[in-house]
């Protein structure tokens, strides 16, 4: 069963499937996202107390605000948002992540409202949020221009979307697709496409495009001697992540 | 005390603490105190009961607290109190000796004032450390304490851990720490092996009191049995002694009343002091190094002698231990604040790839130490004269030397570079 209407192309979706069942292995297929996780949720958790006016030491600073995490997997973003209070909407376009992610969260003993279904679909039906997640999404989708359009209307005015994704230069087919995909073999080859990574200016266009206004960018920098990610003002050159408002 | 699991839910989990932590010796109350100061909730489990811990009289022991440590005691807001009891140690001495040949010229000077962060480190008796940690233990509402209590059984089941107490209880938990000793009761169960080994000496240590006032120096002497630290106790007049020295010689001079111990302790260092006698009683411990193959499990942390026993040279088992405290603590809370999973399989790896390195290069550096300045071979004992009038005379080094001693070098946890976790 397919959701109706999608931006999402079917090969896309095909292969995230067929790595769905390791999502919760730190040392899996999925290693690579779990090293990446702790800067991702780093600069999500600091954009969202700061927009929101949280303070991140307090027992449970996100209580109250509606989070939806857009191509949540097996819930690597979700059930952080959900142990620091907040309501949250896991929405993945693969049905096989849905269970997957279901029965940790139960593991976990959090509250997490999975769902097969699209961002557009989401939209379609209305629903808003205080926060979109949207993380290693839009290079994978076939009209980003469509699908930021969608998560605009997702944001409730004054929410906040944050988006990460891949720089498209030399140094990134280096590092995500040789280096990740063959080298190292973090990734099934042909999980990305070089063409469809987007350099941060088209980036901040599209966002604008779609109704959305830039405020924060910040480059995940891999170093590969102390074998961990960080964030960094300057360095955009492969994965990076940016915050945008709905005005 | 305070015996019952807050009715509180939490966060998204019905445990009944985020952290139960295995001992309540000092690195246990410690890293109990760093994370209930961050807002979590904490069982300090201690199998001794609190008046076997609380002591109102000097009993002989004191530690060499690092700067590291002290800005640790900082960070959890105990150093004021215990600054006013403790020594700063304003210079190390260390000297090659023979007994019989009186203290050879000093080999090695150590000034604070060539350190811009101040003392060197500070000398602490057990009792005013152990006596801060109950009280704040007791005022701090996140901690609670139980002791004369044994953690019995510890089982990790999915996303925590059940923990089996000597009173029959069963309680859970994200994360259990392990700061039970180098019998480790936690380690063992779960199955984390050892390795390690004795080395024939033991350290005899006491407290003695002086004519002449030791104005804050510490001295090293390294015999041929083993090395002598003098470490200098408030208000002046009052030093620490450790006392290295092959088994079977330790064995006999611990066997001798106070006054035939005193008579074979005074050539060992000369008149500098002038008259000296026992302050306390007299304790022997055999040295040996013993080290845990990994220091994180399934939901179980490691720290201090669970994970690495050293032996008491410079007093560095104390700082390695809370250096362990300093990072499990950032690496938990961090944790915490991203919303992560603190007992998860990737958030332990963060804390031992961080402390593993560390602690076995310093162990093992401690233990190379020993060798070589515990040698009589003519050879060894002229390099080692040359090497450290080498590291004398080049202040670079010197320098470097200290700050290793200080515990100021390397990546240090936020809580021992004067910051907030």
């Amino acid at each position: 069963m397919r959701p109706e209407h999608s931006t999402v192309d079917p090969a896309e979706i095909a292969k995230f499937e067929a790595m769905a069942a390791e999502w919760w292995d730190p040392n899996g297929k999925f290693k690579p996202l779990h090293m990446l996780n702790p800067v991702r949720l780093d600069y999500i958790t600091t954009q969202i107390a700061t927009e929101f006016n949280r303070t991140l030491t307090a027992e449970r600073p996100f209580t109250g605000l509606r989070i939806l995490d857009i191509g949540c997997g097996g819930g690597l973003l979700s059930e952080p948002m959900a142990r620091l209070g907040a309501i949250v909407v896991g929405a993945d376009a693969a049905a096989r992540n849905i269970p997957i992610a279901r029965i940790h969260a139960e593991q976990s003993g959090l509250t997490v409202d999975y769902r097969h279904t699209t961002a557009e679909d989401l939209a379609a039906a209305g629903e808003v949020f205080d926060v979109v997640l949207n993380m290693e999404v839009v290079e994978h989708v076939p009209d980003p221009a469509e699908f930021l359009t969608a998560c605009r209307h997702l944001l409730r005015p004054g929410g906040l979307m944050i988006c990460s994704t891949l720089n498209r230069n030399p140094k990134s087919f280096a590092m995500a697709i040789v280096g990740a995909e063959y080298v190292m073999r973090w990734l099934p080859k042909g999980t990305h496409e070089w063409s469809k990574f987007i350099t941060p200016d088209e980036l901040y266009a599209l966002l604008e495009g779609a109704g959305l206004r830039p405020v924060d960018r910040k480059g995940m920098v891999f170093n590969p001697l102390t074998w961990s990610w960080r964030l960094s003002d300057r360095d955009l050159s492969v994965n990076y992540v940016t915050a945008s408002l709905r005005p | 005390m305070d015996r019952t699991a807050p009715a509180h839910i939490l966060r998204g989990m019905n445990r009944d603490y985020e952290v139960i932590i295995a001992g309540g010796g000092l690195n246990g109350p410690a890293l109990g105190l760093a994370l209930a100061g961050a807002g979590l909730s904490v069982l300090v489990v201690d199998a001794q009961p609190a008046r076997a811990r609380a002591k109102a009289e000097f009993d002989g022991r004191a530690y060499a607290l690092a700067l590291a440590s002290r800005r640790l005691l900082e960070g959890l807001g105990l150093w004021d109190r215990l600054e006013p009891l403790s020594q700063p140690i304003r210079q190390i001495k260390a000297s090659d000796g023979r007994p019989g040949e009186g203290a050879a010229p000093f080999l090695l000077h150590f000034d604070s004032a060539e350190l811009e962060e101040g003392a060197m480190g500070h000398m602490l008796e057990d009792r005013h450390l152990y006596a801060a940690f109950a009280d704040a233990m007791a005022a701090q509402p996140g901690l609670t304490h139980l002791p004369a209590t044994e953690v019995t059984g510890q089982e990790p089941e999915g996303t925590g851990i059940a923990v089996t107490l000597s009173d029959g209880r069963r309680l859970t938990a994200a994360l259990l720490a392990g700061c039970d000793g180098r019998a480790s009761g936690t380690a063992a169960r779960a199955g984390i092996r050892r390795t390690g080994w004795g080395y024939d000496q033991t350290a005899l240590v006491c407290a003695i009191r002086h004519e002449l006032p030791h104005e804050g120096t510490a001295h090293q002497f390294f015999m041929p049995g083993g090395p002598l630290a003098i470490l200098p106790l408030p208000p002046g007049d009052r030093s620490s002694i450790v006392w290295s020295e092959e088994a079977g010689a330790a064995a006999r001079i611990a066997a001798l009343g106070d006054d035939a111990f005193l008579d074979v302790l005074r050539p060992r260092f000369g008149d500098f002091l002038g008259r000296i006698e026992l302050a306390g009683p007299r304790f022997s411990y055999p040295l040996s190094l013993s080290l845990a193959e990994s220091y994180v499990a399934p939901r179980l942390a490691l720290v201090g002698d669970a994970a690495h026993g050293v032996h008491p040279i410079a007093g560095q088992g104390l700082n390695l231990g809370l250096r362990d405290v300093a990072a499990l603590a950032e690496v938990v809370v961090d944790a915490r604040r991203r919303g992560e999973d603190i007992g998860a399989v990737d958030v332990l790896a963060r804390y031992q790839s961080w402390r593993r390195f560390d602690a076995t290069a310093l162990a093992l550096g401690m233990d190379a130490v020993n060798r070589l300045f515990s040698n009589d071979n003519p050879i060894l004992r002229a390099g080692r004269d040359l090497g450290l009038g080498v590291v004398n005379a080049v202040p670079g080094l010197r320098r470097r030397f200290m700050r290793q001693a200080a515990g100021l070098s390397g990546p240090l946890p936020r809580l021992m570079a004067g910051r907030a976790l």
